[in-house]
């Protein structure tokens, strides 16, 4: 059987296998945001934290990925097999991307910009999200994109504990050896990851440029 | 513009014997026994070289620095004792790069002291607009465009203009046309110094540019490894016998290429 026909008269299941592929991204995501923009928020204001809070998610980041889930694994309550244990291991993959990037573009800033922001009698909040922020917008969006990518890779691993996602039909296409199987995994999975790079390309160059 | 008329007596901005030194260093001293008047309406020069501590007195006035020793006042008030953001609404300031937000628009950076004051719309876009012709700008032309997308000419009228917006009695200028090529900074000086008279604002206006000093300036005062060397008004100062006035105005002889 070509894998073409394969694809075709599985493309309900591979179709749901996407949905929960991005399922799994778009959770892991959204945490990892609302974890990482703070603490890079944060991190600007303390310079020792920011040693240590850069350090950690680097460790993380560096860890292989099927390491890291078997790490997890065994840790109680957000450990075992399937999509928690995946979801933290994404979370934790995608986080250094975005506290570096909300770091580097929020210190990034003109000096002249924040010393007239100050001179013009802002607050610190003020400063904070009608300049700091909105100018360091399009770096912490690249921080955003990089990690994106990262976790719509890694997710296809995540599949081996159990995760389910595109990674399943992958590592059942191994197993049994079937070409048209590793395949209905991996274009989806391809493509899922060029078009993410591609739409969140296009946000962050519209906002650079705006 | 009302440009009311400046009483002269009114003591706007003093220092009271005023020390600056960095953080915890009380021995590296970078300003020094500072003692200054500044009356409502004077337009005074702060000269100086390069670390003088021109720029420190600047910001002594509007609170981005405060004195550890002695106590700089503003409208009879030690700015200690100011709410600083109160202090800085009410003191316009432009500086060398002018500092201009880079994702406003021109109207957006003109208007922001205004917005930040909840001014109604109407009344901020009629500012808006008052502003950039006081500043020799059309609106048609500029109010929509970005700072990236002017002069740096442009740039530092966009700055005076927003400095100016909520009318702030206090004017704090730290070079403001420094990094400006010699045509436009000339045009920018004189146009400035008739804006000057016709604002009726205190003005304070740091510059290692004696030309310019003696352009602008009510009264000249001279700074020197932070500590204040001289205070005249231009005329007086040109006579005045000193040796780092002489080290200026003998900056003014030496124009290379000039005939002897």
């Amino acid at each position: 059987m070509s894998p073409w026909t394969f694809i075709l008269d599985h493309r309900g299941e591979i179709l749901s296998a996407t949905l929960d592929h991005v399922t799994l991204v778009v959770i892991a995501m959204a945490i990892a945001i609302l974890i990482g923009v703070p603490i890079g928020m944060l991190i600007v204001q303390r310079p020792a934290l920011r040693t240590i809070a850069l350090g950690i998610a680097s460790i993380f980041q560096t860890i292989p990925s099927l390491a890291l889930f078997g790490f997890l694994i065994p840790i109680p309550f957000i450990g075992g097999i399937g999509k928690r244990t995946a979801i933290v291991a994404l979370v934790l993959y995608a986080l250094l991307p975005i506290l570096r990037n909300t770091y580097v573009g929020l210190t990034g800033i003109d000096p002249a910009v924040l010393e007239s922001a100050e001179a013009m009698g802002m607050t610190r909040s003020q400063i904070l999200f009608r300049v700091r922020l909105p100018l360091a917008l399009a770096v912490i969006l690249a921080g955003i994109r990089t990690a994106t990518i990262i976790t719509i890779g890694v997710a296809t691993i995540a599949a081996a504990i159990g995760a389910g996602g595109l990674g399943t039909f992958i590592f059942r296409g191994v197993a049994l050896v079937s070409d048209a199987l590793i395949l209905a995994g991996a274009i989806p999975a391809a493509l899922l990851a060029l078009l993410a790079d591609f739409l969140l390309g296009l946000l962050e160059r519209r906002i650079r440029i705006s | 513009m009302n440009a009311k008329p400046a009483s002269i007596s009114e003591n706007l901005i003093e220092f009271r014997d005023v020390a600056y030194h960095i953080n915890d260093i009380p021995t590296r001293m970078i300003v020094s026994d500072i003692s200054l008047r500044i009356p409502s309406g004077e337009t005074l020069v702060l000269l100086g070289r390069s670390g003088s501590g021109k720029t420190t007195l600047l910001k002594l006035i509007n609170g981005l620095l405060l004195p550890p020793k002695g106590a700089v006042l503003v409208q009879n008030r030690p700015t200690t004792e100011w709410d600083p953001i109160r202090l800085r609404r009410g003191i316009g300031y432009v500086i060398q790069e002018a500092g201009l937000f880079p994702h406003f628009t021109v109207a957006e950076n003109v208007a922001l002291v205004p917005t930040l004051e909840n001014w109604d719309a109407p009344r901020t876009a009629a500012r808006v607009q008052e502003m950039l012709h006081l500043v020799g700008l059309d609106p048609h032309e500029y109010a929509h465009r970005r700072p990236r997308e002017l002069s740096g000419g442009q740039r530092q009228r966009v700055g005076v203009a927003r400095a100016l917006a909520a009318d702030p009695p206090i004017l704090l200028m730290d070079e403001p046309f420094g990094a400006l090529d010699p045509v436009t900074r000339a045009e920018l000086q004189r146009e400035f110094s008739t804006l000057v008279r016709r604002l009726g604002k205190t003005i304070v206006f740091v510059t290692h540019d004696l030309r310019e000093a003696l352009l602008l300036a009510s009264r000249i005062v001279l700074l020197q490894a932070g500590c204040i060397v001289a205070s005249a008004t231009p005329k007086e100062f040109l006579r005045l016998d000193h040796p780092e006035v002489r080290a200026f105005t003998s900056s003014l002889s030496v124009s290379p290429g000039a005939p002897a």
